[in-house]
């Protein structure tokens, strides 16, 4: 019925959707945006690290975001830079470092759209390997900190004060941050994760009044935009990432809709 | 005294933030069973010592000695990011996983218990306090610290608030550090009082610290009203020059 490529790209995009749901919501929750945008922006540096020195483009990937996060932490204690500019700063760095590291790279070919907005084409068994365990171990470590993360985004001190060890639980959740970029660049595309991230959890908070209920929603709508924007990335013959975060777009609309119904309701 | 009674003990404690000190020089201790109250003016230094008895405060100067991991907060301000969409009830079971008996109890007690599946954001500010209360004492912890706890709260409400919080003192054996700018409450049903204004001014039972001297400046007309209440107790008058006499 389908092609093998089209399958596996389902299967990966299913991975990442139940991965980026949950974290997507702590995201938002802890405005987080433009982190992300900061880290899937050093995935750049990392994927040409992979090319250059042959290694899986995810772990690569990982290890690169995860050392400009460290980096970002350091920054943000010894200078007195706004954390806006320091994000900034380390996003356009590394991205401009990645693409003139590309340029010397001249026995590659590069499929660069590839990069920045993913490619359905692209997803091999081995992704979807490294995918679904690597979405599982995150899933399972987010399931641990979840009580010392979600108290101290609600508020630090009480977290603190309680002895839940809030400072552990953010980063270790800046790690999961670098791992979830990592395994979903290939399929959603640099420019386009956090988009992956924010938009079906903005379209779950819209419809929630609690936060289990918004991970559910932000889950299923996650689901929802992979499998519509897959399908039409392969009528229309559109990159994928575009159209997953299209699909994720109207869904967010949709859900503005039924904002303006319950307040209807209400009066 | 045995040492198995404190839970908190602050030895020459200080916190200094942007090279000013917020408070320097506290020692207290807060045991089972006991109320210890903080009082002093704006900006003397009692939300940072009660921040510095939680272990907030990392870089202090001196010590803390905290020997109980059961603790409940009530901070003076808490500012949640509305981005979150939290009733009651989630908040609730915010830092201890509580069975829903433990949560209607501790809303009843409060006398929030309607208001249990409302959104957090939509609650007034008494209620809110009431829901900061009650989600600290749920979880049956072994030291409470509520800073200004009935900030907010109507009047009735307020005493009746200040008699809970006596009887959890009691019934459950905790300690509680309570900063209160009531000093009326303070005086009638506390342990001990720790007058503070940057540094510990005086201390001691709510009678000693009432007969302080530098009490009497910092709080003035107030003080004085507040002691009446003990007059009839007293073998002695102040004249206005602050003596005292025999009776």
């Amino acid at each position: 019925m389908f092609d093998d490529f089209f399958i596996r790209a389902l299967v990966a995009g299913i991975g990442i959707a139940l991965v980026t749901g949950p974290l997507g919501c702590f995201v938002v929750w802890r405005r987080l945006s433009y982190f992300g945008d900061t880290l899937a922006h050093s995935a750049l540096l990392g994927v040409t690290m992979a090319y250059t020195f042959e290694l899986n483009i995810a772990i690569s990937v990982f290890v690169i975001s995860s050392v400009i996060a460290l980096i970002l932490i350091q920054l943000q204690k010894k200078t007195n830079l706004p954390g806006d500019a320091l994000l900034g700063l380390l996003a356009h760095s590394s991205l401009a470092v990645g693409l003139v590291v590309i340029g010397f790279l001249t026995f590659i070919r590069f499929d660069i759209m590839g990069l920045l907005f993913g490619d359905i084409l692209a997803v091999t068994t081995d992704d979807i390997f490294v995918i679904w365990t690597g979405g599982a171990v995150i899933l399972i470590v987010l399931k641990l900190i979840w009580k010392p993360l979600f108290a101290s985004t609600v508020n630090y001190e009480l977290a603190e004060a309680e002895g839940l060890n809030p400072d552990r639980a953010k980063a270790i959740f800046t790690i999961l941050m670098a791992a979830v970029i990592a395994i979903s660049i290939k399929m959603v595309g640099l420019l386009l994760i956090t988009g992956m991230l924010i938009i079906p959890a903005a379209m779950a908070r819209n419809i929630s009044d609690s936060p289990q209920k918004m991970v559910f929603y932000s889950i299923l709508g996650g689901l929802l935009s992979v499998i519509l924007g897959l399908f039409s990335s392969l009528e229309f013959n559109t990159s994928s990432g575009p159209s997953i975060i299209m699909a994720a777009l109207i869904l967010f609309i949709l859900s503005l809709l039924n904002i303006k119904q319950s307040i209807k309701l209400k009066n | 005294m045995s040492s198995n009674n404190i839970l908190v003990k602050l030895n020459n404690a200080g916190f200094r933030q942007n090279e000013k000190w917020l408070v320097e020089g506290v020692s207290l201790k807060v045991e089972k069973g006991k109320i210890v109250t903080l009082i002093g003016p704006n900006g003397s230094g009692k939300s940072t010592t009660a921040k510095i008895a939680l272990g907030i405060y990392k870089n202090i100067d001196g010590s803390v000695e905290k020997y109980t991991n059961k603790v409940g907060y009530v901070p003076q301000k808490i500012s949640i990011d509305w981005t979150l969409p939290l009733r009651v009830n989630d908040f609730m079971v915010l830092t201890e996983n509580i069975n829903d008996d433990e949560i209607n109890d501790a809303l009843s007690l409060t006398g929030v218990m309607h208001l249990k599946n409302k959104n957090l954001g939509n609650l007034s500010g008494g209620e809110f306090q009431r829901v900061l209360l009650a989600r600290a004492i749920s979880k049956k912890p072994e030291l409470l610290v509520l800073d200004e706890p009935v900030q907010g709260v109507d009047y009735t409400g307020e005493i009746a608030l200040y008699e809970l919080i006596k009887k959890i003192s009691d019934t459950l054996n905790c300690g509680i550090l309570l900063i209160s700018h009531d000093l009326h409450t303070v005086m009638t049903a506390t342990d001990h009082v720790v007058c503070l204004n940057g540094h510990v001014c005086c201390s001691g039972t709510p009678m000693d610290v009432a007969k302080n001297n530098e009490y009497k400046t910092l709080f003035g007309e107030q003080a004085s009203q507040i002691l009446s209440v003990y007059e009839h107790k007293h073998d002695h008058v102040h004249s206005d020059e602050g003596d005292v006499k025999k009776n």
